[in-house]
């Protein structure tokens, strides 16, 4: 076995390294990147301020559905929906519906890789709100109260003084993401998209030695995994430190 | 200065205030005495809007802060507000704490709000920390800076929030002395507080709430020496000064 592996290695270092590892590595960049963006649009919109309906504003209202009315933010309504549906039901799924039911809809001429990037970077926006949302709550209320007492708006207190704080719960949190992000590409061999696990598809079709092959594959991901959560460490310890 | 008329608040179920009607008058120093839970805080909390009254009117020079159609951010400036837990910004050097509003808010240009800071921070004896964090501070440092910091927006009138209550107590004086010395200027003030002693010296007026009313008020004589009403007099036998 042990020198099927090295055999292995030999000859197909390239295809395992410049195909698999490449491609789960752009996977994961562009799945986190755009995660990033559209999470903390959504994060935002959660965490909006945007009632439509206050002025039918009546506080001391006997109705409870007017008090909820006018309460009710949509835009928050509907990230928190995004949020659940997203967190609620497989990745596997959703890459089938981005891969096979979105293009139905959307009429554009792409390939699976477009169609398994944009699935991924849906799903890690959601988890990336989360992080964003939480990370934002953690900070202390009473620095808001702070900086508004001092005459500040919402916006400079959300870039000076919040977002500034939140970013060193944030960051590591998003290193984290990214790596739960690296393994779970590997949902998208089923598409064969030229990730890691597809290039373990694509050599055991013709080596067939599917123990050898997956205990390469495997040693790859948990080297890159590994090589990236020490990363985090120190990032933490760096800020800790401080 | 500021005028409130029969203020309302709940937190849900609870009515935290009941009608309150104050007045506080230029370079007037108000102290704000009472059991904890009987709306000190949220009055206070009130007057520069951090907490929206359920009904009732807050006028502050001449204008009702709390119409929708105020720019409250504007009235805040000339609000400043100092907090029982300091809430100094702690990604912020000593000197950047003071100098963030108004550069931020005021656009005062950076070694102009720099000089001025300086001279702040000379004032209450933390120059020499103005470029270190924040967090190094001690409490008794950090509400000092939170004074400082209050006071670099140049404001008409002091709020201040229970300010010695999260100290240790030999800190207590050093921040009661930032105080004093801002009231003696002239300062307009309102400040809630359990020092029954600093009250009793630095005020005008001292107020007394209990169940979300004020149930007495007067000059610190009137109602530490001569309390009217039973529950203050209940509450100052408790309470030692």
């Amino acid at each position: 076995m042990f020198q099927n592996i090295i055999m292995l290695i030999e000859k197909y270092w390239k295809v395992f390294l410049f195909e698999g590892l490449r491609y789960t590595l752009i996977l994961s960049a562009i799945a986190v990147f755009f995660g990033v963006i559209l999470g903390t649009f959504i994060a935002l919109g959660r965490m909006s301020n945007f009632k439509p309906f206050r002025h039918i504003y009546y506080r001391k209202s006997k109705f409870k559905f007017v008090r909820w009315l006018a309460n009710f933010n949509p835009i928050s309504w509907f990230c928190s929906l995004y949020t659940e549906i997203i967190r609620g039901t497989p990745l596997l799924l959703q890459l089938y519906l981005f891969v096979f039911g979105l293009p139905k809809v959307i009429p554009i001429d792409a390939d699976y890789f477009f169609w398994v990037s944009l699935a991924l970077a849906c799903n890690s926006a959601a988890y990336v709100s989360e992080l964003f949302r939480s990370g934002i709550q953690a900070v202390d209320k009473g620095q808001t109260e702070a900086a508004r007492s001092l005459g500040m708006n919402k916006a400079q207190t959300m870039i000076k003084v919040v977002m500034p704080q939140a970013i060193k719960n944030i960051l590591p949190a998003i290193g984290n993401e990214f790596i739960a992000i690296v393994k779970e590409t590997s949902m998208a061999s089923t598409f064969f998209v030229g990730d890691l696990m597809t290039s373990y598809l694509k050599v055991n079709g013709v080596e067939y030695l599917a123990l050898e092959i997956l205990i390469i594959v495997g040693a790859i991901y948990l080297a890159v995994t590994f090589f990236l959560s020490k990363l985090v460490l120190a990032y933490e310890r760096r800020l800790n430190s401080k | 200065m500021i005028q409130t008329i029969d203020l309302y608040k709940s937190f849900g179920d609870l009515q935290v205030l009941k009608g309150i009607n104050e007045h506080v008058a230029p370079q007037e120093v108000i102290s704000i005495i009472g059991p904890s839970g009987g709306g000190k805080s949220t009055f206070l909390r009130c007057l520069n809007m951090l907490e929206t009254p359920d009904s009732g009117k807050i006028l502050f020079e001449g204008v009702d802060i709390t119409s929708e159609k105020v720019d409250i951010d504007l009235h805040r400036q000339k609000m400043g507000m100092v907090f029982q837990h300091f809430n100094v910004f702690p990604h912020l050097s000593v000197l950047e704490n003071v100098t963030l509003a108004p550069t931020v808010v005021k656009k005062i240009a950076k070694n102009e709000a720099n000089e001025q800071a300086m001279e702040l921070l000379n004032r209450v004896g933390l120059a020499d920390k103005a470029g270190e964090s924040a967090t190094s501070l001690s409490g008794g440092q950090k509400q000092r800076l939170a004074i400082v910091r209050a006071l670099a927006m140049e404001p008409d009138v002091m709020l201040f929030d229970e300010p010695t209550s999260a100290l240790d107590p030999e800190m207590v004086g050093e921040v009661l002395d930032v105080i004093k010395g801002l009231v003696k200027n002239g300062m307009t003030s309102v400040i809630v507080t359990h020092e029954m002693g600093f009250a009793k010296e630095v005020s005008d007026r001292v107020v007394f709430m209990d169940g979300g009313i004020v149930a007495e008020e007067g000059t610190p004589d009137e109602v530490f020496n001569h309390p009217q009403n039973p529950r203050t007099k209940d509450f100052l036998s408790k309470v030692l000064y």
